[in-house]
């Protein structure tokens, strides 16, 4: 009897209780760190490569159950459920960073510029973004343009999109060949996305005097940018393993679930990276 | 389809059909992958946090038994008020929830266990990990967090307000998060791809439903909490200017955020209440429940309307007239879904062949109660009456009759109706109908006279009144030193149902003709550890019964 009629129901789990145990040290280490304790950074190292251990040991646990047959197409279908609506809550999750901005720019700096806050309290105070407030925290910073570093880091990263669907029609094709390049060429992309991007964080803090502390302006700059960074690095590791993962000979035309949810992934920060561009950056 | 249940992580048998049991030791439970298993951890543990909030919430009765300072110091109470809230949301109502949805919802639609199982066992635990970040806090220099389980800055940033607390809460509410929608997501997967091939979507019963939809609701809007207290984080120890003025930030804005989490949060500890009361209503009328479509579109439009209605909890802040109108008429349509459930259930007993076992007891006293309790809404919604009610104890008394006397009850509710399907064994009818006439009585004395109280100006959140307040306060804690005392039956009764009961064998149905309202009745009491490796092809269903 062939395996494909079943659904795989695992029978016991020990890398999720693994990893609940080693990001809640790194979390417990962190918050240790911030109220200034010894412990919080060595109990931060601990839980973090506890947490790697995790996701490299079920990560392979699950590439080995996949290559040997014993996820049906229902099971794929779980999967995929699984990263449509993981990939929606980070959506969420950058959409609360837009969000901000879009309050911030439009409602709460026009009203510290008008009627009774504008006369009684910061009568100097103009209302223009970027901004750092009529306390100008964090001191005179230079606005970031978007047609140097940003701009190529568009074209990068588009440029990963379509690599990525090449790699994608080559593993359709059986071409391993093509998936391998169009997949290295991904993360190679990608990387160098992550390069640019602290270059220009770099400039930024040594040149332009714009730091997270730069007001409101700052803020909302760093942590959009830099929570997406953050992103581009996790899908270019998950690409990563996806390409040592193919220079196996793993993955086939019908079963390759890793390879679209990482791809799904990757196309998910190169939206979020549009709407950086474009509100962050041009407007 | 049939399904292949592995016995060791490598060594698979895809012929492997036998129904094994659990494995033997503590370890189990640890480990465990079963869906039962899990329930009965989330269940287990919702139990222990309702014991653990509601000690809080009798230290804050204790403390305004009378006016004036009695046992405890002021920072202290404050920090009663928010860890009594924190732990009551996140550990205990929105936990035993998850937990009935682990346990019935695969019964429920003929599926062999939920769709991501690893993923199961790992949300549970992020619960317990979060929980015990926030629990620590409790012996930290400076105390658990006292700013309000609502988090605001700028209060919630001062040293004094936080001490150490403010990162482990931080923390703690980004591992609950993972934990709610990973747990959401299982649900949603569940519901889609593990359904009996026979059950279609407008076949399934109302409390999978309500679960599918409130799972929706969970994966919008914790990471919209979880970016909120991460910018509380950056702004108190990076110097980011989220929320202050001077750098060009705004606190309201952290309102408005928290707001658009916190409103649809209240319904994601309601819908399921919904869905469980409409499961069991009809079993104990002897009727198919009344306007089953209707039901599901009720659902979803309250869980739709709660995400365009969030400043009605900020009234007061100063926003325009125009945000203050909006918001005052979007929150008052919420009542016409929730009425055309209220009077679904009450259509659904009319002529019905009632009896009034413990579960139907407790549901029809949510269906007056938590009526009761969105009345006040609705007198709230009127945003220049709001002004009057706000932060007085009038809006604790209105929360608490949607919370205590609506989730919790229906939450006892459903213990009493499917212990006796889990364990195979009968609670005691006796002790269970004390246990709700003791609850449902004292209930009313805890809550009811803080309407009282806020209509005559006492404010919520502090340790001493004036003492005009004085005698309805002290109603209000006996009320509630009974009510506390009473859920001690309800901790006796699980133990003695779970190690035997009344030690009469109780059938598949378990209750007269239950059966015919849902599959999970004509499974073998107790429920055997698994269930449905081969999907049931007949499904009968509210729906079903109504057409015929």
């Amino acid at each position: 009897m062939s395996t494909n009629s079943t659904y795989y129901i695992p029978h016991k789990a020990t890398w999720p209780v693994i990893g609940t145990v080693g990001l809640m040290t790194m979390l417990a280490g962190f918050a240790n760190y911030l109220n200034g304790s010894s412990i919080g950074q060595p109990l931060m190292i601990v839980g973090l490569s506890i947490f790697i251990a995790m996701l490299v040991g079920w990560f392979t646990l699950q590439a080995k159950e996949s290559e040997s047959g014993m996820y049906n197409h229902e099971v794929g279908i779980s999967y995929r459920h699984g990263m449509m609506w993981f990939i929606f809550s980070e959506i969420v999750f950058f959409a609360v960073f837009f969000g901000t901005l879009w309050y911030t720019r439009n409602l709460s700096v026009p009203w510290l510029g008008e009627g009774a806050t504008k006369e009684l309290l910061w009568p100097a105070f103009d209302a223009v973004w970027p901004t750092n407030g009529p306390g100008k925290v964090g001191g005179e910073f230079e606005p970031m343009g978007a047609w140097g570093l940003p701009f190529i880091n568009t074209l990068l990263l588009l440029t990963s999109g379509v690599t990525c669907t090449w790699a994608h029609h080559g593993l359709l094709a059986k071409n391993r060949d093509q998936l391998i390049k169009g997949l290295l060429a991904t993360v190679a992309l990608g990387f160098l996305f992550v390069c640019f991007q602290a270059i220009e964080y770099h400039e930024a803090y040594s040149e332009m005097g714009l730091t997270l502390g730069s007001g409101v302006y700052g803020s909302t700059f760093f942590m959009l940018t830099g929570f997406h960074g953050f992103h581009v690095c996790v899908g270019a590791i998950i690409l990563s393993v996806v390409l040592f993962r193919s220079t196996k000979g793993h993955f086939s035309p019908e079963n390759h679930f890793a390879f679209e949810a990482a791809a799904w992934y990757w196309h998910f920060v190169d939206v979020v990276w549009l709407g950086l561009f474009i509100f962050v950056y041009l407007m | 389809m049939s399904a292949v249940v592995d016995e060791h992580d490598h060594d698979h048998h895809a012929d492997d059909h036998h129904d094994h049991g659990p494995a033997k030791g503590l370890l189990r439970w640890i480990i465990t992958t079963n869906h039962k298993d899990i329930g009965t951890l989330y269940l287990l543990f919702a139990l222990t946090m309702f014991f653990v909030g509601g000690s809080m919430a009798m230290v804050i009765r204790a403390e305004l038994f009378e006016p004036g300072l009695q046992f405890v110091d002021p920072a202290f109470f404050n920090s009663m008020t928010t860890m009594h809230a924190l732990v009551m949301v996140f550990g205990a109502v929105m936990p035993a929830f998850v937990g009935l949805a682990n346990w019935q919802i695969p019964l429920m639609i003929g599926a062999t266990d939920m769709a991501l199982p690893r993923m199961n066992n790992m949300s549970f635990w992020m619960l317990v990990a979060g929980v015990l970040l926030l629990a620590s806090t409790l012996f930290m220099e400076g105390g658990a967090p006292n700013g309000g389980w609502t988090l605001y800055p700028p209060l919630v940033l001062q040293p004094i307000t936080v001490g150490k607390a403010l990162p482990f809460a931080i923390f703690s509410v980004h591992l609950l998060g993972i934990s709610s929608i990973m747990g959401a997501i299982n649900i949603i997967a569940t519901i889609f791809n593990m359904r009996a091939p026979a059950m279609k979507l407008m076949d399934m019963p109302l409390f999978v439903w309500t679960w599918l939809i409130t799972a929706f609701l969970l994966i919008a809007v914790m990471p919209v909490f979880a970016g909120a207290v991460t910018m509380l984080l950056t702004d108190k120890f990076f110097h980011t200017s989220f929320f202050n003025a001077a750098g060009g930030g705004d606190p309201v804005l952290y309102e408005h955020i928290f707001w658009f989490f916190g409103h649809p949060e209240v319904y994601i500890m309601i819908l399921p209440t919904f869905g469980v009361a409409s499961t069991i209503i009809p079993v104990f009328a002897r009727k198919p429940l009344f306007g089953y479509a209707s039901m599901v579109w009720a659902t979803a439009s309250i869980a739709f309307l709660s995400f365009i209605v969030w400043a009605h909890h900020m009234f007061t802040v100063g926003m325009p007239i125009a945000g203050e109108l909006y918001f005052m008429y979007a929150t008052m349509i919420i009542a016409v879904p929730t009425g055309v459930k209220v009077f679904n259930w009450t259509a659904t007993m009319w002529k019905g062949a009632m009896t009034f076992e413990t579960p139907m007891l407790f549901s029809i006293s949510f269906v007056v109660l938590f009526t009761l309790g969105g009345f006040t809404g609705l007198m709230m919604s009127i945003a220049p009456s709001d002004f009057q009610y706000h932060d007085t104890y009038f809006i604790v008394a209105h929360f608490h009759y949607t919370l205590v006397p609506a989730s919790i009850f229906i939450l006892m509710a459903a213990g009493y109706f499917w212990l006796p399907k889990w364990t195979g064994h009968m609670y005691n009818e006796k002790i269970g109908q004390l246990h709700f006439w003791l609850s449902v009585i004292s209930v009313n004395i805890l809550f009811f006279p803080q309407h009282f109280l806020g209509l005559a100006g006492m404010p919520r959140r502090i340790p001493d009144y004036a003492v005009q307040f004085a005698d309805w306060n002290m109603i209000s804690s006996i009320g509630g030193f009974i009510f506390g005392a009473s859920q001690l039956l309800f901790l006796y009764i699980v133990i003695d149902t779970i190690r035997g009961g009344t030690g009469e064998k109780v059938s598949d149905e378990v209750w007269e003709d239950a059966a015919k309202h849902g599959l999970e009745w004509t499974l073998p009491s107790p429920t055997p550890y698994h269930t449905w490796t081969t999907p049931p092809t007949i499904v009968p269903t509210e729906h079903v019964l109504d057409s015929h």
